[in-house]
């Protein structure tokens, strides 16, 4: 299908982009790499008066790691990640994600910021972010704020984003070689999830998420909890009561299939 | 109406487009260019693959007037490149296509890997041809003809370099 007319405009300025969107009687959209929202106008799922493009914008291209944090623009493609041009503070962790996502045809040109802004409960870095406790920067026309990134997800499709937001990129902060372990469980490669786990463990805080389960990620407290010492039977029984309290409405497919991921992120996880 | 212009198979070229028009729809409708086709249009089967800026990038996932000052490659685009004419060859060789709809973008996907990984193996191919969907089913041959072209690359036909082309040695 094609999209419904819109109007196009490509901001030279970071000012610009954020009053093109905030415009008055106008449904806007920013667009970076596209891949997400040019599907959703072809399919007319999601119809827009004005798309605004910032992908040129210098403000969303920083890479910088500080002693505390890397921060990466919200340009970042999934494929710099994957190619190792992005400084790792996630001892591999974002590597192997980012080259998990769809096919490396939209990996060239999808962002991190465009996937954050989207928030997919199939996706895969909000989950990620969540797990290594990472904060979303945010511009507006009165200024620039951050939020952990838990709080900025919703729900599905839905963020604190406000009409005139723009995603300047997210904030990881740096932890002494943080363990992980990722599973992905998909009907095909490159297809959106039917399950996602990550497990983080950074000095004694461990945080393991399940994402694709319900409409946003969410972390597993009792899995978490006994991640570093349970044994095998304690965890499924953690697992089950976390499924219960988090995904009360999965089947007995999807129960088994979140059992699977979460048990081969935990083991990956202890493994390293 | 909005204009663009961009260097499109070598040629500087000026084009006036809808803004929702898609690249995908601009090289075929307006340039007659069309080598590039048109699957599902939502970016699922891979078929309209074409290089922007020496990526690899679905042309129906990118809008015509978002490429001012890129570059962009079709299949046309990549008659005389050296990759992809070994390419074509081992595609004819181990008979890799049947009603040739998907070719065009196979043959840029396998440019694609075969840039980025050297001498790849059937599951290595396999795994980064997901995105490509042959309905004639015909992938075996297909991963065969990019491990053979792989494999004459790994005996010094043609030197590579990731996102910058191919260069005869």
């Amino acid at each position: 299908m094609k999209a419904a007319p819109f109007d196009y405009i490509r901001p030279s300025s970071l000012e610009a982009a954020v009053a093109a969107l905030a415009e008055d009687g106008l449904t806007t959209a920013a667009i970076a790499g596209g891949q997400s929202l040019l599907p959703l106008l072809a399919l007319r799922v999601a119809m827009v008066d004005l798309v605004v493009d910032i992908s040129r914008l210098d403000e969303l291209k920083e890479v910088t790691v500080t002693p505390e944090a890397l921060r990466v623009g919200a340009l970042t493609t999934h494929a710099a990640f994957e190619d190792g041009q992005v400084p790792d503070v996630s001892n591999g962790l974002m590597r192997r994600v980012a080259s998990g996502i769809s096919y490396r045809a939209i990996r060239h040109y999808g962002t991190i910021g465009g996937s954050v802004a989207l928030a997919d409960p199939a996706a895969d870095w909000p989950g990620c972010l969540i797990a290594l406790g990472a904060r979303v920067r945010i511009s507006n026309r009165s200024g620039e704020r951050s939020e952990p990134m838990t709080d900025f997800i919703k729900g599905q499709y839905s963020t604190s984003l406000a009409v005139g937001d723009i995603v300047l990129g997210v904030e990881v902060p740096r932890m002494p070689t943080p363990r992980w372990g990722f599973a992905k469980a998909a009907r095909k490669s490159g297809a959106f999830a039917d399950s996602i786990a990550v497990a983080v463990a950074r000095d004694q805080r461990v945080a393991v998420v399940l994402a694709a389960a319900t409409t946003r990620p969410c972390l597993m407290a009792e899995v978490s909890a006994r991640v570093m010492a349970g044994t095998e039977h304690a965890l499924r029984d953690a697992i089950a009561a976390d499924l219960a309290a988090q995904a009360p409405d999965a089947d007995a497919y999807q129960k088994r299939l979140h059992t699977a991921t979460l048990l081969r992120a935990v083991r990956e996880l202890r493994g390293q | 109406m909005k204009t663009a212009t961009l260097e499109l198979n070598g040629t500087s070229t000026k084009l006036a487009v809808e803004p929702r028009e898609t690249l995908a729809d601009f090289l075929r409708e307006r340039c007659g260019l069309t080598g590039t086709h048109l699957g599902c249009e939502h970016g699922a089967c891979g078929a309209c693959t074409i290089l922007v800026d020496g990526r690899a990038t679905r042309s129906c996932l990118q809008l015509a007037v978002m490429c001012d000052g890129r570059t962009v490659l079709t299949i046309e685009g990549l008659r005389n490149d050296p990759l992809t004419d070994l390419l074509r060859r081992h595609f004819h060789t181990c008979h890799a296509l049947q009603c040739g709809f998907c070719t065009s973008g196979m043959l840029i996907t396998a440019r694609d890997i075969l840039c980025r990984i050297k001498r790849p193996d059937a599951q290595a191919v396999r795994r980064e041809l997901s995105g490509q969907i042959c309905r004639c089913t015909g992938y075996a041959n297909i991963v065969k003809a990019i491990v053979a072209a792989g494999e004459e690359i790994g005996q010094g036909a043609v030197a590579q370099h990731m996102h910058g082309g191919v260069v005869p040695t």
